[in-house]
């Protein structure tokens, strides 16, 4: 309940924002931040609750940007009945993805590198047909209108961005209080155990990515709506897969507010390097980097491991199997 | 059907390319096969390699080929402080953990490459860079058949070093089973460290035989790396001949499947054949079922 009075909280703070703040860069950080959010709670569902590390989640993300883009240009659709669609999607290209790689028993770095190979596969078939636009992207048309998904103020695009990740946020606390949600983390935690006990390990672990695909799809859509423009690199490149796991490890994996706590220490690095550094290439990506480095060696557990009191992680001599 | 005559050519060039993957692929195995895992900084290791193959050239007119002589050793220093200082430190014993932290160190690397030098595409000349011989009737260029002829002997080195020397039988000992051989004393840190750095010194052979009749540039490594796990996965992880022979698969795969799908399209072969590996034979053609 307390959980949910946070999240209640912070959506409350998060919409109040448009009222008191109008510059345009600002906002843009706030949704930005919100977005990357959504993103690493998608990815934090399949990682940090199921065990299922994926390096290419970008599969769902551009399979979602692709839907609203395709429907719109070539079909004529309206973007907003597009959103489900794209969802929809997600979590098929979800259940392909799983379907193929938990029937065969996938795990661990096999798993992480079948999902990377599926994100290839999709970029070259995107970068390889007219009908995705191939190599030169799409452009959806501006209208700049709420009924068409794009809004003239950054205020609306704020809204819709907070409803995806509070639903993402939602969907995440469900998986914590759930029977559900208690079989996919025991899976993470051995699966071997958890399907002595009859937990149907293949159907969880399907749901998980699924629901996990549905959320990065929604993410995909969000960014074809406010940048207008989606092409191979962006859609399925690794950039979104990283993003995506970037977010959890820094905040905290497998938990509520792990992802949100991620992307706000994230985007809070990345400007101030960009204000120390100023836009040189690769600057704000290599610290990243470091960042994921210097976590995973000095914080495993994330910033939020930092305030709750469980015992450190074994030293590597004494936890290292055989 | 193709005509022989283009067929053949092709073949024999998806060979010679197939070496230098192969060369990639070599290195990825051994770390894979003695310490459980995945090296995803593999592709920004080669690129690391193939600018010091580059600077040596341009800075000191170093001949890619004498560079060996350089970059094999710098290499493996690069591998073993890598691996006994920070990527087991950042482990913690899980493997999740370390393909995060070799992850990490990819993106670091190539994205201090692109800040320090840069997204240019640079090329090395050297006389043989245009020079071609005749095999057969299909002409290939010199540098592909020199990586060809330099991949079939670190491929020998390697197998010779694993099975005749102390440090090989170690690292044997260590790949199947870990703790029996720190019981008989075996520093199991320092062989780890060892067959880290030993896999990044065929990287740096690698791109020694790569640079004459290729380019680098910061991004230049991750075209490699799904190619270099399609190997090793294919060939068997861990698996030294699994590693040259599916090198040379996929680099005729990739040769022929472009001729036919033009070149996008043509390297989804690659990728096809890797999920179906992994999917159907994960433990590769050449490896035992575990």
């Amino acid at each position: 309940m307390k959980e949910l009075l946070a999240l209640m909280g912070f959506g409350i703070v998060m919409a109040a924002v448009p009222l008191f703040v109008s510059s345009g860069f600002a906002l843009n950080i706030i949704i930005m931040t919100l977005y990357a959010a959504l993103l690493g709670q998608a990815w934090n569902i399949l990682a940090g609750f199921g065990g299922q590390f994926s390096f290419g989640h970008a599969v769902f993300f551009g399979t979602g940007a692709y839907v609203a883009a395709v429907l719109q240009v070539r079909f004529g659709w309206n973007a907003w009945a597009a959103l489900p669609a794209a969802v929809a999607l997600g979590a098929a290209v979800g259940a392909l993805v799983g379907a193929l790689s938990f029937r065969y028993g996938l795990r661990g770095s096999y798993f992480a590198l079948v999902t990377l190979a599926f994100a290839e596969v999709f970029r070259i078939l995107s970068n390889t047909f007219e009908f995705t636009g191939a190599g030169v992207g799409m452009m959806i048309p501006l209208t700049e209108s709420a009924a068409d998904f794009q809004f003239a103020s950054r205020a609306g695009f704020l809204y819709v961005i907070l409803a995806f990740t509070l639903i993402a946020c939602l969907v995440t606390w469900w998986l914590k209080h759930s029977r559900y949600g208690a079989w996919l983390q025991a899976i993470r935690d051995n699966e071997e155990s958890a399907a002595a006990l009859g937990v149907n390990v293949f159907r969880v672990k399907l749901g998980a990515i699924m629901i996990s695909g549905a959320l990065m799809a929604a993410g995909g859509v969000f960014y074809t709506q406010y940048f207008h423009y989606i092409d191979p690199h962006i859609a399925y490149g690794p950039g979104v897969s990283v993003e995506a796991l970037l977010g959890p490890i820094v905040g905290g994996m497998g938990t509520l507010f792990g992802p949100l706590l991620g992307a706000a220490a994230l985007h809070l690095l990345g400007e101030l390097t960009r204000s120390l550094m100023g836009d040189a290439p690769g600057v704000s990506l290599m610290t990243y980097g470091l960042v994921l480095v210097l976590m995973v060696t000095f914080l495993p557990r994330g910033i939020i491991g930092l305030f709750s009191g469980r015992a450190a992680p074994a030293k590597p001599e004494e936890a290292r199997r055989a | 059907m193709l005509e022989l005559s283009i067929l053949f050519p092709s073949i024999l060039n998806g060979l010679t390319t197939g070496a230098v993957y192969a060369l990639i692929a070599l290195g990825l195995t051994l770390i894979y096969g003695v310490l459980h895992i995945i090296n995803f900084a593999h592709g920004a290791l080669l690129m690391i390699a193939l600018y010091g193959v580059f600077f040596l050239h341009q800075k000191l007119g170093l001949d890619p080929y004498a560079s060996l002589l350089v970059m094999v050793p710098a290499m493996f220093a690069l591998g073993y402080l890598l691996q006994r200082f920070v990527i087991w430190r950042a482990s913690h014993g899980k493997d999740e953990n370390i393909l995060l932290v070799t992850l990490g160190l990819a993106i670091v690397l190539e994205n201090l490459a692109l800040y320090v030098w840069r997204s240019d595409t640079r090329t090395i000349e050297t006389a043989y860079t245009f020079s071609t011989v005749n095999i057969l009737g299909a002409m290939i260029s010199v540098p592909k058949v020199a990586a060809f002829a330099g991949a079939l002997a670190v491929g020998a080195a390697l197998l010779l070093l694993l099975a005749k020397t102390d440090l090989g039988r170690a690292i044997r000992a260590i790949a199947k089973e870990r703790h029996g051989a720190k019981l008989v004393g075996i520093d199991v840190e320092h062989v780890f460290a060892m067959s880290f750095g030993i896999g990044l010194a065929c990287l740096g052979a690698a791109a020694c035989f790569l640079l004459p009749s290729y380019y680098v540039s910061p991004q230049v490594g991750n075209g490699f790396v799904l190619i270099a796990f399609t190997i090793v996965v294919l060939g068997g992880m861990g698996s030294f001949a699994g590693a040259l022979a599916g090198g040379f698969i996929i680099g005729v795969v990739e040769s022929v499947g472009g001729l036919w799908l033009g070149e996008s399209l043509g390297q989804i072969g690659i990728f096809l054949i890797f999920i179906a590996v992994l999917l159907f034979r994960p433990q590769g053609l050449f490896g035992a079922r575990a």
